[in-house]
Formats: structure tokens, sequence, C-alpha cells
């Protein structure tokens, strides 16, 4: 194998040099010595990557440079300690890898990346799990979050069924954390009937590095699924920068709030479900599905349809971009301004498209709070035209539930009562004046 | 010593803070003194497998356990340090300072910088990784000159400066994280050096070197060398820390005899015929032998619920207080084993006992519980049983150790140039890509670099002694103690400062004083200037300097006004003292007439010496010496 494109490979393919081959290249008044380390494909074709002997990587040019093999790749299997093992007697509890960087370990001689091919490895990093649960691990499929679609969550929900029905206490699953909260949102309408916890948990900082917040996630979440009493689809994440402890937060509340932070997940409209350190699980909130002892009556109910867009409101926002998306959606989400609102030009347009059978759903790009149509004119204009409100849900669930609505029925009245519905409590009755996290003033005490 | 007749190789590692932000965020490169803002808590989740060290399973469990305290300031560190953001891309003034220094040793730059991860545990990086990119390397021809012969230079790297401790204990350690990210370079020298005199010579020059540029931040702290020693038939050690030059040479001398000792005592181990079968030995708790002791140290441990823990060590009677650097035996060394595995706070041994309060007869107990023959030896701890434990083993394996001689180890530097077992030293370092940081093509900095002329020491050197009419010597002390910039400046803002005396004050003064024990970190730029202006206007004597800085070092005067206030002489003040002077030495000065002058100005100086200007005083001394002369006649 040959991790070079262009001139670098012609080169390298002349003197029949491969992949992690040791070889010499003398270029100026040096002679490098080190192992050919493939090149990531956004880099040029003009230099090539050697793993000197110290250890370091460098890029040396090929202008000039005399390249010879030493040796074919020879690289020696890096000795790994004897792993711990997971007691069949502890509660059972799958994890299914899904990707993301929870499961990753590099390999020290070449930087490469790689997954994790038993449970047992995870031992290797997390040796605390052995005393929570019986990790079994279920290789789903490998993808970035970011290129999950409908089909992803519909095979995810598939495989959590059948492992509860196969006796599993709790089902973890591991998952790129772009788009964590889309796929919560979708099984928290998918498994119905939910008895047992089903938790989502990924990594901010991958697991192969030595601070990772992977180790108390997943610490957490087994704890969670092993011995929690909330049976909701949840996401377990950090709740602080300190590895202290982690927050559960239901799917269909959660949002990915930073970027980087290992606590960038928060619920928005009510409180995390729980706090679990180490040590104890402590429930905040009281709203949710009990835990079910021993056989699991969940069922499943994935039937969706994808053909739902979710369009973010902008001032100046063109009435006719809806006419484009409406022609090849069968129905989308507005995330307005505000309460939820929209220019006052593009309600005809949504009143035209509401006429064509083609649900609109109104929710509000501030997040916090609960969409309103009934206070200005604007949003009582956008409910006579049809509109439907998506009350305090994250604009991101109601496009998740929309899809799943449209799977079910096309009736635009049943559509806007079922929307309405709270089916996975995605919509609450009140929000409490604590719940809104972005609390300059109260985090720094003033 | 004949030092190439043993072997002695020695390679520098110096490592030098560069004048600009962080390595990979925009936050200045600025320490702190003050509390931090808020504590961050972490842990190390590092896998057996990673690790790789002497003692895997005890030193994950360890790591594994620790807790990590980082101290974040929110207006100075970002979300960089404290690891909640992934890192900007690499910092090019530094990248171009570095390619600056590679560029003066006569460096190749490698064509594309790759920035790696390399593991580090010990909690000071935020990240369990330190972030490091090697630059440029180096061969025959990048070589400085000695007195001794040649010096390679062999490799330059660029990192971040890693988090600065706070508290470090068994079970947690604390940093702050305002020196966390700041960048330096790495000089690694080959190991050329052959004599201890040669690796101080060489320190300076490439110090000089790197000074030279103007582009590396000065002061205590901001360049250190680790230095790398061996002997033929010992093993090389890595010895961290030491930030003076002139400590070199002596630390270099006493590894050696260190290494010769223990050279000594691997083979009276051998001559006894010891094995390591001998060192299985298991561990004993002899609490209830040592209850009714009268040792404070044993009473104290074992009230606050400690126990005490013992092995036999046969055939080791004597050995154990060997000394094998001045102050520090062989058992010394196995205390520090015993502190590092275990956490505890030091061993008894039976060279010392009896001793601290431990009686001959519990001493016999304890060897006859231990089975202690003849020429038995035997380790005690006062801890509890875990660490205990893990201290005692490890003061086994090092014993093991000994019957091959020396092992390879990190060692710190102490301030008396003896140095203690800090780590195992490392395996090959653990290093994998930073994904998070693209890989930069040299060739265009290389370019802005190669246009900017960059001075040499000896040119630095020639302009202060052509432009400020100093002695090359006092221009070379000035440079070397960082002061050169500090005079430049008195001197351009000061018409008529004396400058070869304010030069010495910089250097040779401030020099002794320090050697004398006084606080100089108190003595600021600032007060040197003001010292500088009042000098140059005559306001202050020259006699004076010595006692206002003594003042302000003692914490006596807070600037050098008040000095002046308090301290100086009024002129009635001066004239009474010349007049109780002369009436004194009215004798004197009848007899021998003007040439009395030196007997009475000494008897002025006495007195006023500093708190007033010397030419002042002889001028009034000589006047009434002869208005006296005038009164007796
Ligand atoms: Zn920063």
């Amino acid at each position: 194998m040959l991790h070079y494109r262009g001139r670098a490979k012609r080169v390298l393919e002349s003197l029949g040099i491969q992949d992690y081959d040791r070889i010499r290249v003398r270029r100026g008044r040096l002679t490098y010595e080190g192992i050919l380390i493939p090149r990531p494909e956004i880099l040029d074709d003009d230099h090539i990557i050697l793993k000197l002997d110290n250890g370091y990587n460098v890029g040396i040019s090929l202008n000039g440079a005399e390249i010879e093999l030493v040796k074919r790749s020879s690289i020696i299997k890096e000795e790994r300690a004897e792993l711990g093992r997971f007691d069949p007697r502890k509660p059972k509890v799958p994890l299914i890898v899904t990707g993301g960087t929870i499961t990753s370990r590099v390999e020290y001689s070449t930087g490469a990346v790689k997954s994790y091919e038993r449970p047992e490895e995870l031992l290797d990093k997390v040796p605390e799990l052995a005393d929570i649960a019986y990790v079994e691990y279920v290789p789903l499929f490998a993808e970035f979050s970011e290129n999950l679609t409908k089909d992803h969550w519909t095979r995810i929900a598939e495989e959590v069924y059948k492992m509860l029905k196969g006796g599993a206490e709790g089902v973890i699953i591991a998952h790129g954390t772009d788009t964590m909260h889309y796929t919560a949102a979708a099984l928290s309408f998918m498994l119905r009937n939910l008895d047992k916890p089903v938790i989502l948990v990924g990594s901010q900082r991958s697991i192969d590095r030595p601070s990772s917040d992977a180790v108390l996630n997943l610490i957490a979440s087994a704890k969670m699924a092993a011995e929690g009493e909330i049976a909701d689809v949840m996401i377990v994440m950090h709740g602080s920068p300190s590895d202290e402890f982690a927050y559960a937060i239901r799917g269909t509340r959660a949002r990915k709030m930073h970027t980087s932070r290992r606590d960038a997940f928060q619920p928005v409209n009510e409180p995390p479900l729980a706090l679990v350190s180490r040590n104890s699980i402590k429930v905040i909130n009281p709203r949710y599905r009990r835990r079910v002892k021993g056989e699991s009556h969940v069922f499943l109910d994935a039937k969706m349809d994808d053909k739902v867009a979710l369009l973010y409101v902008w001032p100046g926002m063109p009435a006719e971009l809806l006419s484009d998306v409406a022609d090849r959606f069968n129905g989308f989400v507005l995330a307005g301004t505000g309460l939820g609102h929209t220019p006052k030009w593009i309600i005809p347009k949504i009143k035209e498209i509401v006429g064509m059978g083609k649900p609109v759903v109104i929710a509000s790009q501030c997040l916090f709070g609960r969409v309103d149509l009934k206070v200005y004119e604007t949003g009582r204009r956008l409910l006579e035209a049809g509109a439907i409100p998506a009350d305090d849900m994250l604009p991101e669930v109601a496009l998740v539930k929309l899809m799943y609505v449209l799977g079910h029925t096309k009736d635009m009245d049943e559509v806007s009562k079922m929307m309405r519905a709270n089916l996975s409590f995605e919509i609450g009755s009140r929000i409490s004046l604590r719940d809104f996290p972005p609390c300059w003033g109260v985090c720094n005490g003033l | 010593m004949d030092y190439r007749g043993l072997g002695l190789k020695v390679g520098l590692e110096i490592h030098q803070r560069l004048k600009t932000h962080k390595l990979f965020c925009g936050c200045p490169s600025h320490l702190r003194e003050d509390e931090p803002h808020q504590w961050v808590k972490r842990k190390l989740g590092v896998s057996y497998s990673e690790l790789g060290a002497i003692d895997p399973a005890a030193r994950f469990e360890s790591i594994r356990a620790r807790d990590f305290f980082y101290g974040v300031y929110h207006d100075t560190t970002c979300e960089v340090e404290i690891d909640e953001a992934p890192p900007v891309p690499l910092n090019r003034e530094a990248l171009e300072i570095s390619l600056q220094i590679a560029e003066m040793f006569n460096m190749e730059v490698v064509d594309e910088v790759h920035v790696m991860r390399k593991i580090v545990v010990d909690g000071s990086n935020t990240t369990g990784f330190q972030r490091t990119a090697l630059v440029a390397l180096g061969g025959d021809f990048s070589a400085i000159s000695t007195k001794w012969g040649d010096v390679r230079i062999a490799t330059l790297c660029l990192e971040e400066e890693s988090a600065y401790i706070v508290e470090s204990k068994p079970s947690y350690a604390k940093y702050r994280l305002d020196r966390l990210g700041i960048p330096l370079v790495e000089i690694a020298t080959y190991p050329d050096i052959w004599h201890p005199d040669q690796a101080k010579e060489a320190a300076l020059k490439i110090g000089r070197m790197l000074r030279a540029t103007d582009r590396v931040l000065r002061g205590i702290g901001t360049i250190r060398q680790d230095i790398n020693v061996s002997i033929e038939e010992g093993a090389r050690q890595e010895i961290k820390g030491v930030q003076e030059l002139d400590l070199i040479p002596k630390i270099i001398e006493r590894e050696v005899q260190r290494q010769l000792n223990l050279l000594k005592i691997r083979d009276a181990m051998r001559g006894r015929g010891l094995g390591e079968g001998d060192f299985n030995q298991s561990v004993r708790d002899v609490t209830h032998l040592l209850v009714e002791s009268k040792s404070k140290l044993v009473r104290k441990a074992l009230s606050s619920g400690k126990k005490a823990l013992a092995v036999r060590l046969p055939g080791m009677k004597g050995l154990l207080g060997v000394e094998l650097q001045p102050n520090r035996r062989f058992g010394t060394e196995l205390s520090d084993y015993a502190k590092v595995f275990g956490g505890v706070k030091g061993i008894l041994h039976g060279d010392e006992l009896p001793g601290y309060g431990i009686s001959e007869e519990k001493v016999s107990a304890v060897r006859e519980e231990l089975d202690c023959q003849g020429d038995d030896n035997f380790v005690i701890v006062l801890a509890d049983p875990d660490s205990g434990k893990l201290a005692l083993q490890a003061v086994l394996d090092r014993v093991k150790q000994a019957l091959k001689g020396v092992p390879n180890e990190t060692r710190r530097a102490l301030p008396d140039g003896n140095t203690s077992f800090l780590r195992p030293m490392p395996g090959s370092a653990r290093m994998y890509p930073e994904t998070d940081i693209l890989p930069v093509i040299t060739r265009p900095y290389l370019e802005v670099v190669r246009s900017v002329r960059v001075k040499t020491p000896e040119q630095v050197i020639g302009e202060l002694v052509e432009g400020y009419g100093l002695t090359e010597e006092l221009a070379w002390e000035l440079f070397d103690s960082e002061k050169d910039r500090l005079f430049i400046r008195a001197y351009l803002e000061n018409k008529g400062l004396p400058s070869r005396f304010f030069a010495s004050v910089l250097t040779g003064l401030m020099k002794s004083l320090k050697r004398e024990g006084f606080d100089v970190d108190r003595i600021s730029d600032k007060h040197l200037l003001d010292i500088a202006t009042l000098l140059a206007k005559g306001e202050l004597a020259k006699e004076a300097v010595e006692e206002v800085l003594k003042g302000i070092a003692q914490g006596k005067y807070k600037d050098v006004l008040q000095y002046l206030r308090e301290a100086r002489i009024s002129d009635q003040e001066l004239e009474r003292v010349v007049d109780e002077a002369i009436n004194r030495l009215e004798a004197k000065i009848k007899e021998k007439g003007e040439r009395a002058f030196s007997a009475v100005m000494g008897e002025v100086m006495k007195v006023v010496r500093g708190k007033v200007d010397g030419a002042k005083v002889s001028k009034l001394v000589r006047r009434k010496i002869k208005e006296k002369l005038e009164e007796v006649s």
C-alpha cells in the first residue's frame, strides 16, 4: 500500500517503496533515515513524510532528494498488556458502535488511528467499566455523525430494539457528537413504550489521548444503563470542564451548544434528568419514564418520511425560496425569529404551501423559550396561514418529529394534532426560571 | 580526574522561551503570581499498553487515581490551555524565531514542520501530551567550538512550555496554566562533551547566541539546561532543570562520582556473592515492635494510624551508608525510590540505626523479627500498608538494579550540585502526529529570516565597547547577566552617567549582594534606573549605591528617593561631623599640618560613607583643616 498521490507516488513507486518502509533520503547537507508515513490527502504531492528514529515526523521535499529503500515495512505489532475481562454476572449492557472518536486508539509506531475490535480493549482505557456492567461490543457502522441519515437512525433503533428484547438491562450507543442530538430525538420517537435506559455517548476529546472526556462519559453511561432508574433515550456527557460528573440529558431536549467544550451538550427548556458521577446517580428532573424490571415491552415504530427540511429565517429571506423547498419536500420546519416570526412577505407563500397539504412548523431560533404566535400581528397571520407552532420544542427536534409524524399520516389535521401533542417529553407545560443556562451574570457572581 | 579515561560523555538540552505570544493560541506569554480565577479538575486516562514503563501496573494505577487541578486565568488564558478547544495554527512568529536560531547555528531546516504529540503523564499538560515539532537538524557543519573541542548541535525543536506546578502530592497535583503554551526552542547537542567545564562553556556559548537574537525571553526560568551524563561502565542519566550555568561542572563531577561509587557498591555486592534472588523478600509488619518506641518520628506516625513495615536486605550491611555524593548515601537513593513509587515520606535503614530515637534494643527486635543474620541489613517505612508495600517493593527493585551497576534515570538537579531520583528514564518517547495542526512548509519563512541580519554575540559586545566606553570584560558581564539592555537605556536617558561605574553596579555589585544573601529580587529595573538618574545628576554619591541597594533588598527603603530623604546627611550635619573629627584629632593636626588630611578624612568617612559625595567631604575637610591651622597659629 502507498498513500501518496501525484509526483510523490510516481517517485516512490518507481523505487518500489511502500507505506511504512524504512528509507534513506539524502537532501542538502543531511541524510534522513526513518519510516515512510502515509501522507494525508489534503497535503501536496511534493513532500514525503518520514518518522525519524527519535519519534519525530518531518516532511522532506522531493526536490533534489535521493531516496533509497533500506528495509521493507517491518512494523512490530505493538506490545499490548493483557486485557481485563467483563463479568457476565453484571447487568448486560451492549455498546453499539456507530462511529466517533470514543473507540479509537493510536498505533504509536505509525501514528495511525484504529478502531477498537473487542470490548476488552475498552478496559485498557476504562477498567472501571468491568465493575459496572457486562459490556457486549456491537459494531454497527463507522461513520462521522455529520454523514448520518434517517436510514442510520432506523438501523440503530432496530439494533437497540433487538438488544432490549434480548435481555439487555440498558443500551449504550457510541456516536459522533455533531448530530448526536438528532439521533437521540429520532430514537426517542421510534422506540415506543421504552422501559430501559438507552444512552448516547461520545467524546469531545478522542479516547486515544491521555486526557479524554470519554473515560468519565463511558463510566457515567454504563452506570445509567446498568443501574439507573430512568428509562428514556438520553445523552450522557460531561457536565462541566472538570472530569467530575456528567449530565444525563433527555434525547428530545439536548443540544450541542459549543463546538469543542467537554460540556457542549446542554438541556434546553428543562433541567438535566440526572447528575452522574463515578459513584452516584442523582436525579434532578422528576419527569421521566421509569425502568421496568425483567423483560422489556418496548416496540419499534420506525416509520419516517425524511422529505422534511429545516430552514433558518433571516431578515430579507426571499419568499421564492419557500416555493423551491416546497417543491422538493413534504413539509418543513422554519426556525423563526423571536417568538416564532417570519418576514411578512413570506406568509402568503406559507398559506399557499399549507394549502398544498404540506405542513409548515414554526420553531424559534432563540432555542430557549416557547414559540407564541398569538402575541403579535405577524404571529396571528402565520396561524391564520396554517403554520403549526412548535411550542417549546427545539427546531432540530421539530424537524425529526415532523419526519416521524409524516411517516404516519399526511392528513393535515392529524399532523397538526400530533405535532402539538407530547409524544416523548419533547414538549413541556412549564419552563422554570432556572432553566436558562447562558447565565453569564449568575456564573460570574454578578 | 581523568575524564577521558572514564569515558565521560555529556550532551546538553537547552530550553529557551521565545519572546512572542503562546504557541497554539493567541494568549500572551504572561506569567502570573496571583491566585487563579477558577480551578478545573481532571484525570489522566493512560492505559497499560501505552505506558510501557518499568513497573507498569503500579504506575498505571497511581496515574489513574491521581487528581490534577488546573488554575485558569480568565483574562490571560483561554479554552486552548484548558484543553476545551483545539489549538490554533502554529504561531508564525515563534516559527520564524526558531528558524532564525537554526540559521545562527548553521543547522539544516526541515522542509516541512510536523507538530507531534509527545505523551506526558505527570499532568503538566492538560492534554496529557506536549506538542513539539522538529524544526532543524545539525551535524559536523553546525558545531560550536570550545577550549576542549567542538560540540555539534544535533536538533532544534519548537515546543510548548508545560504548566507551572504549584503543589504535588501522591494523590493529586496542582498546576497553573499561565505558563502552559509559551513557545520554547529546545536545542540538543550530540554527546560530544567530555569535560565538565566544557559543558559549561558550550551552554554559555549557546545561551549567548540565543540572547543575541533579542527575540528570546530573559530572566529567571526563561532558559534552563538538561544534562545527559554517562561514563563508560555507568549509564546515561538525564538531569533536569539546571538553571545556573556555574553549577553545570559541579553537577557533572558529582554525577561521575555517584556512578563510580555505585559501581563500587556493585562490586562489593558481587564480592559478597549476592544475587537477584536474595532480594525477593517479603514485607513484614513490625508495628508491634515499635509501639513503645521513644522515637518522636515513630510515635507521630503510629499515632496517626500508620504502620511500620520492614524488609530484610541480605548481605547489605554497611552498603546503605556508603556515600555516593557529599551527604547523599546509597540509603538516600533507596529513599528517593520509596518516595516516588510509594508516596512515603522516607525510609529508615539499618546503617543509620540506632538513631532517630530508636534504641539498640528496638533495632535488635526488628532484626530478629526479620531473621537478619550477620551482615544482613533492613529497611523500615512508616506509612499506610498499601503505600508502604509499594515503597518497599521499589526499594527491593532498586537494590536488585544495584547488582547490575547504574540504572538509567531521570534525575533532578539540586541546588548544591547533587541530584535526586525523579523517575526511571522513559523508553523511546511515545509520539504521534498532532492532527489538529497542519504541517507548515518552511521555505517562505526561511526567506524572511534570511533577509534579516542577526548580530552575533561578539558584535553585540563590540557595540557595547565602542558606543558606551566599556571594557570588553564589563561588556560580556553585562551581556551574560542580561543587564545590557537596561544599561543602554540608563545610558541613553541620563547624560553624564558614569558608565563604567554603573555597569559594575549592574554586574559585580549585584552579584556580590546576591552572594552575601541579600534578597536582590526586591531590586527592580526601576530602582536601578533611578540610581542612574541620580548618579548622573550628582544627587547620589557613588559610595552610597551599595547602601541604597542593600536597604532596598532588606525592605528598608521602598525606593531610592526614600533613601535620599532618610539617609542623606545635610550640609550642617556634615559640617558637625567634620568639626568633631578635627577636634578629636587636634593634636595630630598641630603636629603634621595638612598631612593630617587622610587621618581626618578616614574618621569622617567612617560616619558618612555612602551618605554624601566623597569629593564634597574632602573639600570640606581640607578647608576645615586649613581653618584650624590658621586658628592655632
Ligand atoms: Zn490561550
